[in-house]
C-alpha cells in the first residue's frame, strides 16, 4: 500500500481530516477519563461492608415520649429478648448505627493521652456481646465481649469502657509493626482502652470522601445505648429474611404499641441507598460515553461517504487502471487509520491534561496508564468499523465511471 | 427574504436526508445530554434565597484553635458551640439573627386512627421565619416574647398540617411531641429552598423540617441535636457539661442591612474572640469568618465535585457533536458547489449566500434543539430514576430551560456553520460552471 498518494489526497482535504482527527482526540480524552471514573465508582460500590449482608435487616425504633433511663433500659431489654425469641431470628443486638447508613460517631485515636494530633479517626459502634454473631464477623485474634463487660450508656454519659474490639485496619494503623492485641489506645476523654479482640473487616457508617483514608477503621465498644431511639440489627436464619422482617415488626407493635418504627430495611436496601449517587454517576457517564462513540462513528461515516461521492471519478479511474476492490477498501481504511492515529496522539495528550486538571481541581485520582492504549485501540477499531461501509461502497464504483464526462 | 432562504434550506436539507439526519442527531444528542446534566447542576448550584442571599451571613468562630487544623487548612469549625451561639444571640448585632439545630420527635396525633410517627424538627428563634421569608398558610412564627418565655409553641409544615388536621387552619390547636403538648402558632405553606442552605451540615438537599419549636424551649427541655455534632474533647457527662463544652452543633444565621455591614460585623466578631482570649478560653489569635449565602455554599462544598465533573464532560460531549456538525456541514455545503456557483453566476452576492447558509445552519440547529428538548425531558425522567430522591425531585424542565436549550442549539449550530459557510462563499462561479 502506497501511503504517499493518501497523504497528498489528504492535503487537499485538510479541514475534513483535521475535524475527524480533532473529534477522535476529544473522544479519546473524554472516554479515557470517563471510563476511569466509572471503574473507580464501580469498585467503590462493590466494596464489602464486612457483615453478612444477605440475611441482615435493621429496625429503627423510637419510643413515644421521653422515658427515664431505667424505663428505656427495660423497654430495650424486652424488645431484644422478644426479637431473639422469634423463630426466624439467628441473633440480634441494638446499636447506634450500622455500616453505610451515613450517620454515626467518629473519634480520634491516640497512642498516648497527650498526643497532639490523633493517629487515625475511627468509627465507634456501640454494641453488646451478640454483635459479632449477628453480623457474622470472625475474630482473627483475641476474644469476644463477655455479657458482664457490657455497660449501659445513657444519652449524656461520657467516657469509654476499658476494652474494645477493633478492625484489622484499625490495628495496623495504630501498631503497624506489632500485634495490636492487648495494646492500650486513648480515645474519648483521653481514657486508656485495651484492645481485646481484632476482627477482619467492618466498614465505617459513612461512604463520603471524608472517610477515604479510614473506610474500615472501626471499633466495637461494649456499651448499650440507652436512648429514646436505637437501631436493632437482626440476622435472620437463611432464607427467612422477608418473613422474619414482617414478624418482627408485628411482634414489636404487639408487645408495646407506644413506639415509632422509622423503618425496617434489609441491608441490601441500605446498600442501594448509600451508593445511589455513585451508581447514578456511573450510569450517567456510561450513557455519555456510549453516545459519544456513536456520534464519532456517525461523523466518520458521514464524512467518508461524502469523500467517496466526491472521488467517484478518481476511484473509477484507479479501478480502470487495474486497482482491485480490496485496494480501494484498504485505501479508505488506511486513510482513516492515518487520520485517527493523528487524533489518537493528540487525544492521549488531551486525556492526560484533562486528567491532571481534574486531579488538581476536583480531588480525582490519577488516571491509570493502561486506559490510554485501551482507549486508543478502541477508538481506532471504531474508526475502521465506521469507514468500512463507505469504503465498500467506494469499491463498488464501476471502472466505467472513469470514461464518463461528469 | 428570510422565508425564501428558509424554504431553500428545508429543500436543501431534504435533498441529503442522511447527512441532514446525522447533523440533527448529533446536535440533538449533544444538546440533550448537556442540558440533562446541566439541569441537575443548575438546581444544585442555584441561589436558594435570591431576594436576600447577599444580606444573610454565617459567622464562624475558631474555638478549637490551630491544633485542630490539619494539612495547612485554616478553616474554623462550621458550627458554633452553645456558649458562642447564645453570646451572639445576646449581642444582637444584626437586623435579625437565629441560632438553630436539628431535632427529632415522636408525634402522637390526637386522632387515634393515625399511628404515632417520627417528625424532623428544627429548634430555632422567632427571627428564623422573617429572616428566611418562609411563606405562611395560617398564623405566623413566634416572637421574641415566646423565645424569652421558652414557650411550648410550634410551627407546622404544610405536610404535617395536612396529615394531622386535614389541611384546615390549626392555629390554636395543640399537638403532642414526645409526650408534651405544643400549641400550634403557625402553619407554613410549601417551602422548599434548594439547597437546604440554612443547615447543610446534615442533608444538603431534600425536605425542610416538619415542625419548628423555640430554641430556648428545646434547650430548657434538654432536647439533644439530631444533626452533626463535633467535639474535640470529651464533653463530660450530663446536659450542663454539654452546654458549656467546646462541642460544636449549632447553626447560626444573621441578617445584616447590607453586604457592607459584614465587615463591621467581622470586626465585632474578632473583638469577641479577643475577649474570649482575654478570658483564657482561646489561646490563639481570632480566626473567624463571616460568609454570605453563596460564599457559604462554596465553603461547604454544597455542589459535589461529581456534579461539576459531569457538567464538564457533558459540555465536552457537546463540543464533539459540534465538531462533528462542522464536518458534515462542510461536506454538505461543498457538495453543493455547483448549485452555489450557479446562484453566484446568476447574480447572488456573497452576503446573500452567507445569509442562505446561515439560515440553513439555523434550521438544522432548530431541529436539533427541538429534538434535544425532548431528549432532555427524557433524560430528566431517567435522572429521576437513577439519582437519590432528594436531588432527583428537583430536576425539572421549565420554560426558561427549554428556551435556553433551543437557543443554545441554534447559536451553537450557527457558529459551527460559520466555517463551512465561509468556504461555500469562496466558490468561484465561473470555475464551477466551466467544470460541469
Amino acid at each position: 500500500m502506497e501511503i504517499g498518494p493518501i497523504f497528498s489526497a489528504l492535503r487537499r482535504n485538510k479541514v475534513g481530516a483535521l475535524l475527524i482527527a480533532l473529534q477522535v482526540a476529544l473522544t479519546l480524552a473524554i472516554i479515557c477519563n470517563a471510563l476511569f471514573i466509572i471503574n473507580e465508582r464501580l469498585a467503590f460500590i462493590a466494596r464489602p461492608s464486612g457483615i453478612d449482608e444477605g440475611n441482615i435487616f435493621v429496625i429503627k425504633n423510637l419510643w413515644v415520649g421521653r422515658g427515664t433511663d431505667a424505663e428505656n433500659t427495660s423497654l430495650l431489654q424486652t424488645d431484644l429478648q422478644t426479637l431473639r425469641d422469634l423463630p426466624g431470628v439467628a441473633d440480634v443486638y441494638s446499636t447506634n448505627t450500622v455500616p453505610l447508613t451515613n450517620g454515626g460517631w467518629s473519634d480520634g485515636v491516640r497512642l498516648t493521652a497527650d498526643q497532639e494530633h490523633s493517629t487515625t479517626q475511627t468509627a465507634n459502634y456501640f454494641v453488646d456481646e451478640h454483635a459479632l454473631n449477628t453480623m457474622d464477623i470472625k475474630l482473627i485474634a483475641g476474644r469476644n465481649f463477655k455479657p458482664e463487660e457490657i455497660t449501659d450508656r445513657a444519652e449524656r454519659d461520657s467516657g469509654l469502657p476499658d476494652s474494645m474490639i477493633v478492625t484489622q485496619e484499625f490495628a495496623q494503623k495504630m501498631f503497624p509493626t506489632e500485634s495490636a492485641l492487648g495494646k492500650v489506645v486513648y480515645m474519648e476523654g483521653k481514657k486508656p482502652t485495651t484492645i481485646i479482640g481484632i476482627i477482619d473487616n467492618l466498614q465505617v457508617p459513612w461512604v463520603g470522601s471524608w472517610v477515604k483514608t479510614w473506610g474500615y477503621t472501626s471499633a466495637l465498644i461494649p456499651q448499650r445505648m440507652i436512648r429514646q431511639n436505637s437501631a436493632y440489627v437482626v440476622r435472620a436464619k437463611p432464607g427467612q429474611l422477608e418473613s422474619t422482617m414482617k414478624a418482627a415488626e408485628a411482634k414489636l407493635f404487639a408487645i408495646n404499641p407506644l413506639r415509632v418504627i422509622g423503618s425496617v430495611r434489609t441491608f441490601s436496601e441500605i446498600r442501594a441507598k448509600a451508593y445511589r449517587g455513585d451508581r447514578a454517576m456511573a450510569i450517567l457517564l456510561s450513557i455519555v460515553c456510549g453516545a459519544l462513540l456513536i456520534i464519532t462513528a456517525l461523523g466518520i461515516v458521514g464524512l467518508a461517504s461524502f469523500w467517496v461521492t466526491q472521488r467517484r471519478k478518481q476511484i473509477g479511474t484507479r479501478r480502470a487502471l487495474g486497482a482491485t476492490r480490496l485496494n480501494i477498501v484498504s485505501y479508505f481504511l488506511t486513510e482513516n487509520l492515518l487520520i485517527s492515529l493523528a487524533g489518537v496522539v493528540l487525544g492521549i495528550v488531551l486525556a492526560v491534561s484533562l486528567n491532571l486538571w481534574l486531579v488538581n481541581n476536583f480531588e480525582l485520582t490519577r488516571l491509570t496508564w493502561w486506559y490510554l492504549p485501551m482507549g486508543a485501540v478502541m477508538i481506532l477499531l471504531l474508526g475502521q468499523a465506521a469507514v468500512l461501509p463507505p469504503a465498500r461502497r467506494a469499491a463498488s464504483v464501476p471502472p466505467a465511471v472513469a470514461t464518463r464526462s461528469a | 427574504m428570510f422565508s425564501y432562504y428558509f424554504s431553500l434550506a428545508v429543500r436543501s436539507l431534504k435533498r441529503n436526508p442522511v447527512i441532514t439526519a446525522l447533523m440533527v442527531a448529533a446536535i440533538a444528542l449533544g444538546i440533550g445530554a448537556t442540558m440533562t446534566v446541566f439541569t441537575v447542576f443548575h438546581v444544585m448550584s442555584g441561589d436558594p434565597i435570591p431576594s436576600k442571599s447577599s444580606r444573610l451571613f454565617v459567622p464562624q468562630i475558631d474555638n478549637w484553635g490551630p491544633k485542630s487544623h490539619r494539612d495547612g487548612d485554616n478553616e474554623p469549625a462550621d458550627q458554633l458551640t452553645y456558649t458562642d451561639a447564645t453570646a451572639l444571640m445576646r449581642a444582637h448585632q444584626g437586623v435579625r439573627q437565629a441560632a438553630m439545630y436539628a431535632a427529632g420527635f415522636s408525634l402522637t396525633p390526637e386522632n387515634k386512627d393515625i399511628k404515632p410517627f417520627f417528625v424532623e424538627a428544627r429548634a430555632t428563634y422567632g427571627d428564623f421565619f422573617p429572616m428566611f421569608e418562609t411563606p405562611f398558610l395560617f398564623g405566623q412564627g413566634w416572637s421574641s416574647t415566646e423565645d424569652e418565655a421558652k414557650a411550648a409553641v410550634v410551627v407546622l409544615s404544610k405536610k404535617t398540617n395536612d396529615k394531622l388536621f386535614a389541611g384546615i387552619n390549626s392555629v390554636g390547636k395543640s399537638i403532642n411531641l414526645d409526650g408534651r403538648d405544643y400549641r400550634v402558632i403557625g402553619v407554613l405553606d410549601t417551602w422548599e429552598p434548594a439547597p437546604r442552605f440554612y443547615d447543610v451540615t446534615g442533608k444538603t438537599f431534600g425536605d425542610t423540617e416538619e415542625v419548628f419549636i423555640p430554641f430556648t424551649h428545646a434547650i430548657d427541655q434538654q432536647i439533644g441535636s439530631h444533626g452533626n455534632n463535633s467535639c474535640n474533647d470529651d464533653p463530660k457527662a450530663g446536659w450542663e457539661n454539654y452546654l458549656v463544652s467546646e462541642c460544636v452543633w449549632i447553626q447560626f444565621w444573621i441578617e445584616l442591612p447590607s453586604a457592607a455591614d459584614a465587615a463591621r460585623y467581622s470586626a465585632w466578631l474578632d473583638n469577641y474572640a479577643r475577649e474570649q482570649q482575654r478570658l483564657g478560653r482561646f489561646t490563639w489569635q481570632p480566626n473567624n469568618r463571616v460568609r454570605d449565602v453563596q460564599a457559604w455554599m462554596v465553603a461547604e462544598k454544597v455542589v459535589p465535585n461529581d456534579a461539576k465533573v459531569s457538567v464538564l464532560l457533558a459540555f465536552s460531549f457537546l463540543l464533539v457533536c459540534l465538531i462533528n456538525t462542522i464536518g458534515l456541514m462542510l461536506a454538505k455545503f461543498l457538495g453543493r458547489s455547483g448549485e452555489i456557483g450557479l446562484r453566484r453566476a446568476l447574480g447572488a452576492n456573497k452576503a446573500a449566500l452567507f445569509a442562505q447558509c446561515i439560515v440553513e445552519s439555523g434550521v438544522v440547529g432548530l431541529a436539533g434543539g427541538l429534538i434535544g428538548v425532548a431528549l432532555t425531558a427524557l433524560g430528566l425522567v431517567g435522572i429521576r430514576g437513577i439519582f437519590p430522591e432528594d436531588i432527583a425531585h428537583l430536576a425539572h424542565l421549565n420554560v426558561a430551560l427549554i428556551l435556553l436549550t433551543v437557543a443554545l442549539a441554534v447559536v451553537a449550530t450557527v457558529l459551527a456553520g460559520l466555517y463551512p459557510t465561509f468556504r461555500a462563499m469562496q466558490v468561484q462561479p465561473a470555475w464551477q460552471l466551466k467544470s460541469n
